[in-house]
């Protein structure tokens, strides 16, 4: 009974076990790497390096199961830490300012969403447009400047923690929405329409699906994230600048993808999205302790975006085969048992 | 002269001996000096001794013996899973067979792939056109086979283009060399398929189910190509589910069951109704007309609707509990009407009414928010999402009610699923299983369910069982009779003439976007709807 449960449980987590044992191995290549990695405040505080790029996956996890993607994310961060920087410095409270630039950037999502929907585009297109737009107008409105200046209880969020624990706060943040998302995702009709409109946008239409409103709002919902990450970040550096995370969307598009979520849409979890998260993070913390060069890191997390586009192909292609002989077998012998007993 | 010509000019029974001499070929070329000469060579055609081909678990073809000869058309007729695609597939070198024998003219070949059945000859053409849309017509018939110019080793468009009009005037095709494939109707596609076929100088030509999704006037063109084809000495091989057709260009039938060759019979040896108890194995007769229903107040009433260039004054109504079918020949604007009623296409004038009120629907969402559900004719696409289960299928149109406040009821939705599956008789092991696992009937099956569950008034089927295997249609149509017993307005699109005549109350025929005629039960018949579908004068206006 246990065993077939395990079996099962082996049978349907297949991939995210995979990650698991990905997640095991970097950690240990970490450990190899320096002798600083392995403990526990170590572990813990380097969480708070990646939880920007953790925050905006999982948004993007709902965007590419809609079969869709959104380039423009490190450029919403980017404008929501310049607006928010310039607002302090026009003496705004944060108490407005901070709610003002999360609308600010839920409202750039749904841009990205409406024109992807009204004209017909291709959400690569479009948000390859305003990812250039976005960040284009942060440098327009604070230039080749930093801002800084922020009130003592906005700064340096990763040296918080839950008291009496090495829990830092930023991690508590990102394990809140990975929550709200899984449920959101796996437990609501929201979450299971992503799906099937990912998986087929068409047959969706036809069953009176409002398909076009339900990628605005994914969009919107991914523009809001970035913007909780953008708070995130601007309050860790303690600045902003018109550059901040430059090209961290492909951080997170690789985690995601790696996290299993098919580029074509329509399949994705966000279990794994977490996990993937964890490798990448692990991976490049530990070659940053190891004083491993710039360029050798971004070697090691191009060749695993690589294996995290042909890794899952490969692994669905072999289970669909699987799935295909034991069915087929399966009707077969029915067919048998039905002719023998008739 | 083309060389696939001079190679295959041969009679269809092979031991006469034939000698063709200047003769006027088909495609206007002079023939000089080609001689045949045939029964030296015996047996000539392909035969297979106890192929069988198995994947993973029992054999899905076993033990075959089969015989094609030059110049004839042999069909292969079984229900759905029966091995014919199988069988084809081995033929043309798609599967590597597990055990037996194919022989061409009586040497064994080993047809490893499907290039080595190319060069014996063989072709298979798919049901759905395999050709790249974006090419033109003349790229596609001689994709990885391009005349190459010498000395430099470039393409010879004008030679390419030149070389497949001629192929496509052999076989009295209208289709521009250089138009787009995409831009094609799916019969001008199949037609591209068999110049293809024959510029691969195909001595035997395998098709799986040519006819599906052509109206009638193309299978007839296709039926005179075939013939065409055999009278030059290349052998047919058609698979298929529509026995009129069957009977109506085969010379002999092999049925299949299970696996495993029933039988073949020469076409005059058998009646319909015997080759229907042998695919089955059970007595399944022609469907029953229903009993006329006495049908209710007018559900759903359509008066001059029209979009240009579409359709146009589309008038008709159905009542509740009355089933009325919408025929006539693709292309005549049966589905464009339908889709426009149910809000996925504008119109431009015209009024529906539901039940008396006057709607016009700007999206599906308020179609079916008002009791009227439209099923596509293109389940894989616009009907189902595969990957999804079976319960996640039916869900989809009812999620608002399944939930609360967004938060999803999942044993509401296995609940309402497995009623769906029990009513509609889907054979699925559990609700939980991918939609794209079931054969075709329980997919339409499936399909059914997932609009039934929105409890619509006014139900618009639009081929409802194109490719579905003679069961399960049975259990479809009976299907439909209860809805319409229980009140549903039913307005049913079919190509399917014998099953418009089992179901409908009355039926609209349509001719060039508009309605050419009704017909009420009493004035039904096949030659009356095909009267009207066509025009008077036998020309169908298109």
């Amino acid at each position: 009974m246990l065993k077939e449960r395990m079996r099962e449980l082996v049978q349907h987590n297949a991939y995210e076990l995979l990650l698991v044992i990905l997640l095991a191995g970097s950690m240990a290549f970490s450990a190899s790497l320096s002798p600083y990695f392995l403990t526990v405040t170590t572990l813990f505080d380097m969480t708070s390096q990646f939880m920007e790029i953790g925050l905006m996956s999982l948004a993007m996890t709902l965007v590419i199961i809609l079969g869709q993607i959104d380039l423009s994310v490190a450029s919403i961060l980017a404008l929501v830490g310049v607006v928010l920087g310039l607002l302090n410095e026009g003496g705004v409270a944060l108490g407005f300012a901070i709610p003002a630039v999360l609308a600010l950037a839920t409202l750039l999502g749904l841009v990205n969403g409406w024109l992807a929907v009204t004209f017909r585009l291709p959400a690569l297109v479009v948000t390859l447009g305003t990812m250039a737009l976005y960040r284009g107008i942060g440098q327009i409105l604070l230039g080749d400047r930093s801002t800084y200046g922020f009130p003592g209880w906005f700064v340096s969020i990763d040296f918080r923690y839950i008291p009496g624990t090495p829990v830092p706060l930023p991690l508590v943040i990102f394990a809140t929405f990975a929550v709200l998302f899984y449920v959101l995702l796996h437990r609501t009709t929201f979450g299971r329409l992503v799906y099937a409109v990912g998986s087929n946008a068409e047959a969706c239409r036809f069953s009176g699906i409002a398909v076009d409103r339900l990628q605005v709002l994914v969009f919107g919902l991914s523009g809001l994230m970035a913007g909780i990450a953008g708070l995130m970040m601007t309050s860790r550096f303690a600045s902003a600048r018109w550059d901040m995370a430059n090209g961290l969307e492909l951080d997170v598009i690789t985690t995601v993808v790696l996290g299993g979520t098919s580029i074509f849409g329509g399949r994705g979890t966000i279990v794994g999205t977490v996990l993937a998260l964890f490798v990448m993070g692990t991976l490049r913390y530990g070659m940053g302790l190891a004083n491993v060069l710039p360029q050798n890191q971004s070697v090691v997390i191009g060749l695993l975006l690589i294996v995290a586009i042909f890794v899952p192909e490969a692994w669905r292609a072999w289970r669909a085969r699987s799935r295909r002989r034991a069915q087929k077998g399966g009707e077969a012998r029915a067919e048998v048992a039905r002719d023998s007993a008739g | 002269m083309p060389e696939y010509y001079r190679q295959y000019t041969v009679t269809p029974a092979p031991s006469r001996i034939v000698i063709l001499f200047g003769q006027e070929a088909p495609n206007g070329h002079r023939e000089l000096g080609s001689a045949v000469a045939l029964g030296a060579r015996e047996p000539s055609g392909l035969s297979t001794r106890g192929l069988t081909k198995s994947f993973g678990g029992p054999p899905v073809v076993k033990d075959m013996e089969f015989e094609l000869l030059p110049g004839e058309v042999h069909a292969i007729v079984g229900e759905n899973g029966a091995g014919k695609s199988t069988f084809l597939k081995l033929l043309a070198g798609v599967h590597p067979p597990d055990a037996g024998q194919v022989a061409v003219d009586g040497v064994p070949v080993d047809i490893g792939n499907p290039t080595i059945a190319r060069s014996l000859g063989i072709s298979l053409i798919f049901q759905e056109p395999t050709l790249f849309p974006d090419l033109s017509v003349a790229e596609n018939i001689f994709m990885g086979n391009h005349p190459v110019g010498r000395p430099l080793p470039f393409v010879g468009w004008q030679r390419m283009r030149a070389q497949a009009a001629e192929l496509l005037e052999s076989i009295g095709a209208r289709v521009d060399p250089s138009q787009p494939v995409g831009e094609l109707s799916v019969a001008e596609q199949q037609l591209v398929e068999i110049a293809t076929a024959l510029s691969h100088r195909a001595r035997f030509v395998l098709m799986d189910e040519p006819t599906a999704s052509l109206t009638p006037r193309e299978v007839e063109r296709l039926f005179a190509i075939i013939r065409d084809l055999t009278v030059r000495g290349t052998a047919v091989v058609f698979v298929n589910h529509r026995l009129e057709e069957v009977f109506a260009i085969a010379d002999r039938i092999t049925i299949m069951r299970d696996g495993v060759k029933v039988g073949t019979w020469g076409v005059r040896d058998i009646t319909r109704d015997e080759v229907v108890r042998r695919m089955v194995g059970r007595e399944l007769g022609e469907a029953p007309a229903r009993p006329i229903a006495s049908p209710g107040e007018v559900a759903l009433e359509i008066e001059g609707l029209t979009s240009p260039g579409v359709f146009r004054d589309v008038s008709l109504s159905v009542r509740r509990g009355e089933i009325v079918a919408l025929a006539g020949l693709v292309g005549a604007g049966r589905t464009e009407v339908a889709r426009a009623v149910f809000g996925i296409d504008p119109f431009e004038r015209g009024t529906i009414r539901l039940f008396g009120r006057p709607v016009r629907f700007r999206s599906p969402r308020e179609a079916l928010r008002h009791g009227l559900a439209y099923l596509p004719e293109d389940r894989q696409h616009q009907g189902l999402i595969l990957p999804m289960s079976v319960a996640h299928n039916i869900s989809l149109t009812v999620l608002d009610q399944l939930s609360r406040a967004g938060w999803l009821h999942r044993r509401r939705e296995r609940e309402l699923a497995q009623e769906q599956v029990q009513r509609l008789r889907v054979k699925a092991n559990s609700v939980s299983q991918p939609a794209q696992s079931l054969s075709g009937g329980n997919q339409q099956k499936v399909l059914v369910g997932k609009f039934l569950v929105t409890q619509p008034k006014v139900l618009i089927l639009d081929e409802p069982t194109r490719g579905v295997d003679v069961g399960a249609k049975a259990e479809i149509h009976r299907l439909i009779g209860e809805l319409a017993e229980q009140g549903i307005a039913v307005l049913m699109i079919s190509s399917d003439l014998p099953e418009v005549l089992a179901l409908a109350d009355r039926v609209v025929v349509m001719r060039d976007g508009r309605v050419a005629g009704e017909l009420s039960r009493s004035e039904m018949s096949e030659e009356a709807i095909m009267h009207l579908a066509v025009g008077s004068d036998g020309r169908a206006a298109v």
